[in-house]
């Protein structure tokens, strides 16, 4: 790809003076030839600046096109739209990584320009069913609630359900600072930044210049002030160059995306300006297919060394898990991490609430050799725990302490402890093993016939075994 | 040959000119790229595609070419243990011809291996006259399945030439008729047609899956149809891939509609990997695979459970039990209501398309157990469960609530059991079946003859619970004198040691239903003697001490052929026990 080929193209391009209609993000051109669906188009302002446009839909001779930088400005007499002749693409090179670039792909940190080795569709095609290898690999993030009971394995796409005012950046960079895999590979990580503050964005580029892991980041920033249009592209640019480094630089490669509410809201607002048939609340009844084509872009794939895994981090709109964003990325996604405001409001960080919680591909990346041979047993026996305690909680609410027997109310004391222990460990980062031990260190202190679901290990890693069942026989 | 121009594009709908002469439902090659569509609308001239692949860089005047036939499936020896994308294309086939680990567009693949030899053994005669559904002759298949030739639907001839026992390709001809027909080892079938059958039968048979909630509370007939609905994270996809591993039928369809990549591969790992438990082959052996997954082209999603059904009728008609699992049904839905949009048709409620109601239903009907065409009598049936992803969780949705109303059994996944990580995540108080009359007299037969009563009582103790804990929840469970404690116990018992089952244990992912009736018995003896002891005085504390309770509890992950020995004299030492606690 060399400045001549540009110069080549846009001069066999034709321009058009032919903009017939404009709405919300949308120009209609008249009378064109020769354009493609998807085609990347240039506007030319009416004072000689140059916007980006995408063709959405062509019908005989019109074309209409969304113009990721707004349509403040533009008129139907002088402004001219060139059509680039291609789809919407992005220059990938190794030097990407350590690069802070806009939502579409060009640098902005000041730096010297990306000399592209390949130019690469941010599209994508979907992977081969057949040929996608199977995540098996566990990643250590340090946090117990992640680890011990929604275990993230490579290749995963496991996002965060954040509230707002809730911790979800804090969360996912303690994720990025923390994250390991047993052959002590280092993630490089592609970091998708839609519609967040400047205030958020500083916060992760200072986490990263502190904790040194800036030169294996590559920052694509659409920012709160940014054109809305254009971030429906930096998921797309981002997923394109993690497919990069992770299937032609054989790089493990962890990409996290926030927020995708403001990616959905654009989708709306392109959707509603098309005047289409709306779906639940307003949002388009493909975003199901849409989404699926950002979260999909995860995985590892058979004799490759690399892999993608996802952490987006969406806000639920008022807390709301049944919100389409929320609701239509759960049914993607291989799990999610919900964050609770109550938890949070009492101080617990991160302040995961683990009941909604899920990690699908858990089964796959712990056990014997990778983990430990008790995990899957303890993350069962520490749910049905602490969903019982849960229940008692609002029991109690009603009929006070004094009315439970003495098992519940040592469930009832699990849940507090579990919530104060695994969960709200802060900021530090934990080995499995040490979560592990601190999750039976608190099932000690229920009944030992109570802990069914650790039955087998009890001999093992209970570490009072024999006090506990004389302390059992004793209360009855 | 009609070629026509594109003239319109809006995502995966296109609009064609100059079509005259199409038909609907016609399959076309758009542009120069060749990528296949499906005629879904004509209006004059104008033909609107939905096309199967992603349309972006096609351009208005490419050409249209239709193949003047609708979207048809290839049916031969070879299908099992294939792995075809929504519109039967064979997804190692295109991974291997493009050399990438991507679906690149426009690619042709032929759904059958156009090289394999089969071993045909010939079955009819020359002069033989025969119609529809007869067996020319059979192929080994796999190392189990009997594949069998039969003349096409809707063929009908006296046999001049039939192939002798020998080697043969799909292609080749295995049989002429006298009027010159020829019949190959492989046919074909239109995928949004219903291939014909003598007669439908009175589903009578249970489907087993070895859920002891399905197989004991809610059971299905082969040939009927059941929904599991659940909002995301309950478990429909692990309870789909475990009747695809465990259930008692000849052949499985596998249709992922719509979800994950990893989880077909997760599919795609196992199943070659697995046992099967009735033949001690390998169970990808019986299975047939359509992989849709989320990313790839919506249209073809939409075509994806009509492949998956036809494949399932094709082995049906060989007269096997045919289960189709179809994961999920609301990603179909959903590709319905986004081609729809497309058209601008006026949308129904939720935006999903007026049709919706009929097509659901139309494509439920094409289960059942049915007498196939043919001289030979033979009985095949087709089982489809359905999952459904309703938004949010809530079952008042579109799809399934038009889906309840067509099928017969409703396996409500339930979001707060999948929370606490019970599992199966089925609720006992909002599934229902609509098949247990017809299965039961098979239960009496088969397992024991009060098996309708000790589920009913199972049943009631849950119930009875569930009322219970809402008093519970006011006043306490202190409140409730002992005799309802029991029953909180019991209940407690039945959750845990009876409808808890773990998909990846070993012994306890499958339970055949005599197993599955014995530990309810057990339990119900344990409740039995209990109210026994409590009216004679005895302390509640002194009943639930029983060492026999924890046994109960490792029954469901005993060998089957050990509890069974063992559960009909716990039953006994259970009463004996409780009837020797003396009153304190």
């Amino acid at each position: 790809m060399t400045t001549e080929a540009t110069l080549d193209r846009s001069l066999l391009s034709t321009e058009y003076r032919t903009l017939t209609y404009v709405t919300g993000p949308l120009v209609f051109v008249e009378n064109v030839h020769d354009v493609a669906y998807n085609e990347m188009v240039a506007v030319i302002m009416p004072d000689g600046n140059e916007r980006s446009g995408q063709v959405l839909e062509v019908a005989g001779s019109t074309a209409v096109i969304q113009v990721f930088e707004g349509t403040q400005g533009i008129d139907v007499d002088v402004t001219r739209v060139r059509f680039l002749e291609e789809v919407a693409k992005i220059d990938v090179a190794p030097e990407l990584l350590g690069r802070i670039l806009n939502g579409t792909g060009r640098p902005i940190d000041g730096g010297a320009p990306i000399i592209p080795e390949q130019r690469l569709d941010i599209t994508g095609s979907p992977i081969n069913p057949y040929r996608r290898a199977q995540p098996a690999d566990f990643i250590e993030t340090g946090i117990s609630a992640i680890d011990g009971l929604n275990t993230l394995v490579r290749g995963q796409k496991l996002p965060i359900f954040s509230g707002s005012g809730l911790p979800a950046n804090e969360l996912a960079a303690q994720i990025i600072r923390q994250a390991r895999v047993k052959s002590g590979e280092e993630f490089a990580i592609v970091f998708g930044a839609m519609g967040i503050t400047h205030r958020e964005a500083a916060y992760f580029m200072q986490q990263f210049e502190t904790t040194g892991a800036l030169e294996r980041v590559v920052f694509f920033l659409n920012l709160a002030d940014d054109p809305t249009v254009e971030r429906l592209l930096t998921p797309k640019c981002a997923l394109t160059v993690a497919e990069y480094l992770a299937f032609e630089k054989d790089l493990q490669v962890l990409v996290i995306l926030s927020d995708m509410t403001n990616y959905c809201e654009a989708l709306r607002e392109v959707s509603t300006a098309r005047e289409e048939v709306p779906g639940r609340r307003g949002y388009p009844g493909y975003m199901y297919t849409d989404l699926s084509t950002i979260y999909e872009r995860a995985g590892r794939i058979k004799g490759q060394k690399g892999s993608v895994t996802q952490l987006p981090i969406l806000t639920m709109p008022d807390d709301d898990i049944t919100h389409p964003i929320p609701d239509l990325t759960g049914y993607i996604t291989e799990g999610q991490i919900v964050l609770s405001r109550h938890l949070h409001r009492r101080g617990v960080f991160p302040p995961i609430d683990v009941l909604p919680c899920l990690s699908r591909l858990m089964n796959l990346g712990i056990g014997d050799q990778k983990t430990r041979d008790d995990h899957r047993a303890v993350a069962n026996q520490l749910y049905a725990a602490y969903a019982q305690g849960r229940d008692l909680r609002r029991l109690v609410a009603i009929v006070g302490e004094e009315a439970l027997s003495d098992t519940d109310r040592r469930y009832l004391h699990f849940a507090d402890e579990f919530e104060r222990r695994i969960i709200g460990q802060g900021d530090a980062g934990r080995s499995i093993e040490e979560t592990l031990a601190i999750g039976w260190e608190l099932m000690s202190a229920l009944p030992i016939n109570e802990l069914k679901r650790v039955r087998d290990f009890i001999d093992k890693y209970h570490p009072t075994a024999s006090a506990g069942k004389q302390a059992e026989s004793g209360d009855l | 040959m009609i070629v026509g121009t594109l003239s319109k594009i809006t995502g995966p709908v296109v609009v064609a000119d100059g079509m005259t002469g199409t038909k609907m439902y016609d399959v076309v090659r758009v542009g120069e790229a060749g990528l296949m569509g499906e005629v879904i609308r004509l209006e004059g001239a104008l033909a609107t595609i939905q096309v199967y692949e992603d349309t972006s860089g096609l351009k208005i005047g490419e050409p249209v070419e239709s193949t003047a036939g609708p979207l048809m499936l290839e049916l031969g020896p070879g299908l099992l243990s294939s792995i075809y994308d929504g519109i039967q294309r064979p997804l190692p086939v295109i991974a291997d011809d493009s050399g990438s680990d991507f679906i690149a567009r426009g690619t042709v693949a032929s759904a059958l291996d156009r090289k394999r030899l089969w071993e045909f053994t010939p079955v009819a005669e020359v002069g033989q006259s025969v119609e529809g559904g007869d067996v020319l002759g059979t192929t080994p298949e796999g190392a189990t399945v009997l594949h069998r030739v039969m003349v096409p639907p809707n063929v009908k001839g006296v046999i001049a030439k039939v192939a002798a026992a020998g080697s043969y390709t799909v292609d080749e001809v295995v049989a002429v008729l006298e009027d010159g027909t020829e019949i190959k080892m492989s046919q074909q079938w239109p995928v949004r047609y219903g291939r014909p059958y003598k007669r439908k039968l009175d589903p009578d048979t249970p489907f087993m899956t070895g859920m002891r909630i399905l197989d004991t509370f809610f059971p299905v007939a082969l040939g009927g149809n059941a929904i599991i609905p659940g909002g995301f994270g309950t478990g429909k996809t692990v309870t789909q891939q475990s009747l695809a591993k465990w259930a008692d039928v000849d052949i499985i369809v596998y249709v992922g509609c719509g979800e994950r990549g990893n989880e077909m591969t997760e599919v795609l790992a196992e199943f070659p990997e697995l046992e099967d438990p009735r033949t001690g082959e390998k169970l990808m052996d019986r299975t047939v695979l359509v992989a849709n997954t989320s990313n790839m082209p919506v249209a073809a999603r939409e075509a994806s459970i009509y492949t998956g059904v036809t494949l399932a009728e094709y082995y049906r008609d060989m007269g096997y039990n045919v289960a189709m699992m179809a994961d999920s049904t609301s990603r179909w839905g959903e590709a319905l209501r986004e081609v729809s949009g497309r058209l601008e048709e006026m949308p129904g409620e939720e935006g999903y398309p007026a049709y919706l109601a009929t097509r659901l239903a139309s494509f439920y009907e094409r289960s059942g157990r049915v007498e196939a065409l043919g001289d030979e009598p033979r009985v095949g049936s087709v089982t489809m469960v359905g999952a459904v992803s309703p938004p949010g969780g809530d079952m008042s949705e579109p799809m399934t609530q038009n889906s309840l109303r067509v099928t017969g059994a409703f396996w409500a996944l339930d979001t707060s059991l999948a929370h606490r990580r019970h599992f199966p995540a089925i609720s006992w108080t909002k599934s229902y079946t609509l098949y247990l009359g017809q299965v039961q007299s098979w239960f009496e037969a088969e397992v024991a003859d009060d098996w309708r009563q000790v589920r009913e009582r199972a049943m009631f103790i849950l119930q009875k619970e569930t009322e219970l804990q809402e008093i519970v929840q006011l006043v306490g469970p202190d409140a409730l004198p002992e005799t309802e404690k029991i029953i909180l116990e019991v209940a407690r018992m039945i959750r845990e040691d009876f409808l808890q089952q773990f998909a990846f244990d070993a012994i306890d992912a499958y339970c055949p239903p005599q197993k599955a009736y014995w530990i309810l018995r057990t339990i119900l003896a344990f409740n039995d003697g209990a109210t026994q002891a409590l009216s004679r005085g005895v302390s509640l504390r002194q009943v639930l001490q029983l060492p026999l309770r924890d046994e109960i509890a490792t029954l469901k992950t005993t060998a089957h052929d050990e509890a069974l020995e063992r559960m009909p004299q716990l039953v006994h030492e259970i009463g004996e026990q409780i009837s020797g606690i003396e009153v304190l």
